[in-house]
């Protein structure tokens, strides 16, 4: 359950967001919206990159503002270029990263590396390094670091903008199998298709929101 | 770059199995005895040593000469210079005590994970704390750089084709500042990302 109360965020001059109210408890949310039209701080504020300028945004109940850390821990996060989420030389490691701080034996680590990597198929590439992988194959990697901890909610800015076709319908496929909530910011309209809800963002503020067909349609309309 | 970066070869054999330790303190202890060595024969005997050692790990040829290559040239310049200044016993020992220290450094590299290297570090660094120090943060400073290698190469390409297409490539500035600019905002990123993924709890 994620919370926003008249949410306006400001970066250095620019007012990004500029009074954004809306509560999100379906399981699937699409938010659509031109370049520079705010979404992706939309997409920051779920998991306290972003804080607020004024306004609220709660994460099952917790204020950003205080609990942070806590949040992060239930909120998954992917972003657009994986280059930039992949930390660790090789594929294995990357995901094993994410488990450091949990308590775990090192055979229980490699055993949920390894389960997860083989769930996307990236299980032979488990040693290989990092830089070796395809755009997709290291968007799934990113994907992985994220779901080996099973979070309860997962964000993702643009996760197909620089896929293929085949790894973005893959993406696509993938999420609609997971059994979290996933809020996804995109320009891939077709993915939307089968959500259950879209917001349109225009300049700041929420211009639309309703299922997928109508919230879409606006979109196109705005964009012609 | 990859001869820098996840060159570890994935294999059974009894140097991958040995702990990061172990391996880091027998790199110390044979390079100072590389440098112990006099004789070319004793030499000699040394990279017979290394041969076996590379033979031993089943990391097959290409990985190895993979370690070596990028010091060919410097060796050949040392052993010409060291011949003309010096006389052949001595070049051919120096030369070949350089080679043989890279080539043992790279198959630890090649045996050994980075993360098993990182713990290793973390465990002796642990003394730092005493100063301020986290070990945890010096050893993710090493696997973020080892990683942002092949990253930051592949600015560089992108830069380069991008000042080819418009045809400037002879200009540095050209060069210098979109690659500054990239690798800042890769940092930018890398540093989210970090944050996203739980670094700062």
């Amino acid at each position: 359950m994620i919370r926003l109360e008249d949410v306006h965020v400001r970066l250095g001059q620019r007012e990004v967001l500029r009074g954004v109210t809306a509560s999100l408890t379906e399981r699937r949310v699409g938010v659509v919206g031109a370049n520079g039209s705010g979404k992706s701080t939309l997409a920051r504020l779920v998991n306290g990159l972003v804080l607020p300028s004024s306004g609220t945004v709660t994460v099952s109940g917790l204020d950003t503002r205080r609990h942070a850390a806590r949040i992060r821990r239930g909120v998954g996060f992917v972003f657009t270029d994986p280059d930039a989420q992949i930390v660790m030389p090789t594929v294995a490691e990357d995901v094993a990263f994410s488990l450091r701080r949990k308590g775990l034996t090192r055979e229980e680590v490699e055993r949920r590396v390894r389960e997860v990597l083989e769930r996307y198929g990236l299980g032979e590439h488990a040693d290989h390094p990092a830089h070796h992988l395809s755009g997709g194959q290291k968007q799934l990697l990113a994907l992985c670091s994220v779901l080996v901890l099973e979070p309860e909610i997962l964000v993702m800015d643009e996760p197909t903008t620089l896929l293929d076709l085949r790894h973005s319908r893959q993406v696509a496929a993938l999420l609609r199998t997971l059994p979290q909530q996933v809020v996804v910011v995109t320009h891939d309209l077709p993915m939307l298709e089968d959500f259950d809800r879209v917001l349109v963002i225009d300049e700041g503020r929420i211009v639309a929101d309703a299922e997928p067909a109508a919230a879409i349609g606006h979109y196109r309309k705005m964009m012609a | 770059m990859s001869g820098l970066t996840g060159a570890y070869v994935p294999g059974g054999s009894l140097l991958h199995r040995l702990p990061a330790g172990a391996k880091l303190a027998g790199l110390a202890v044979s390079c100072t005895a590389l440098l112990l060595l006099r004789s070319p024969a004793a030499l000699a005997g040394a990279a017979a040593a290394v041969v076996l050692l590379y033979a031993a790990s089943g990391v097959g040829v290409a990985a190895a000469w993979a370690q070596v290559r990028p010091v060919r040239w410097f060796a050949v310049a040392l052993f010409g210079v060291q011949l003309v200044f010096a006389d052949l016993p001595t070049a051919a020992s120096s030369t070949l005590r350089v080679v043989l220290a890279v080539a043992l450094a790279g198959l630890v590299t090649l045996t050994t994970r980075t993360s098993a290297l990182m713990a290793c570090l973390e465990r002796c660094l642990a003394p730092a704390r005493f100063a301020g120090l986290d070990p945890f943060r010096l050893s993710l400073l090493l696997s973020l750089t080892l990683r942002s290698v092949p990253v930051i190469a592949d600015l560089v390409t992108r830069v380069r084709e991008a000042q080819r297409a418009r045809g400037i490539e002879r200009s540095p500035r050209a060069f210098a500042v979109p690659l500054v600019v990239g690798a800042l905002r890769h940092a930018d990123a890398l540093g989210e990302a970090l944050a996203a993924r739980g670094l700062d709890d």
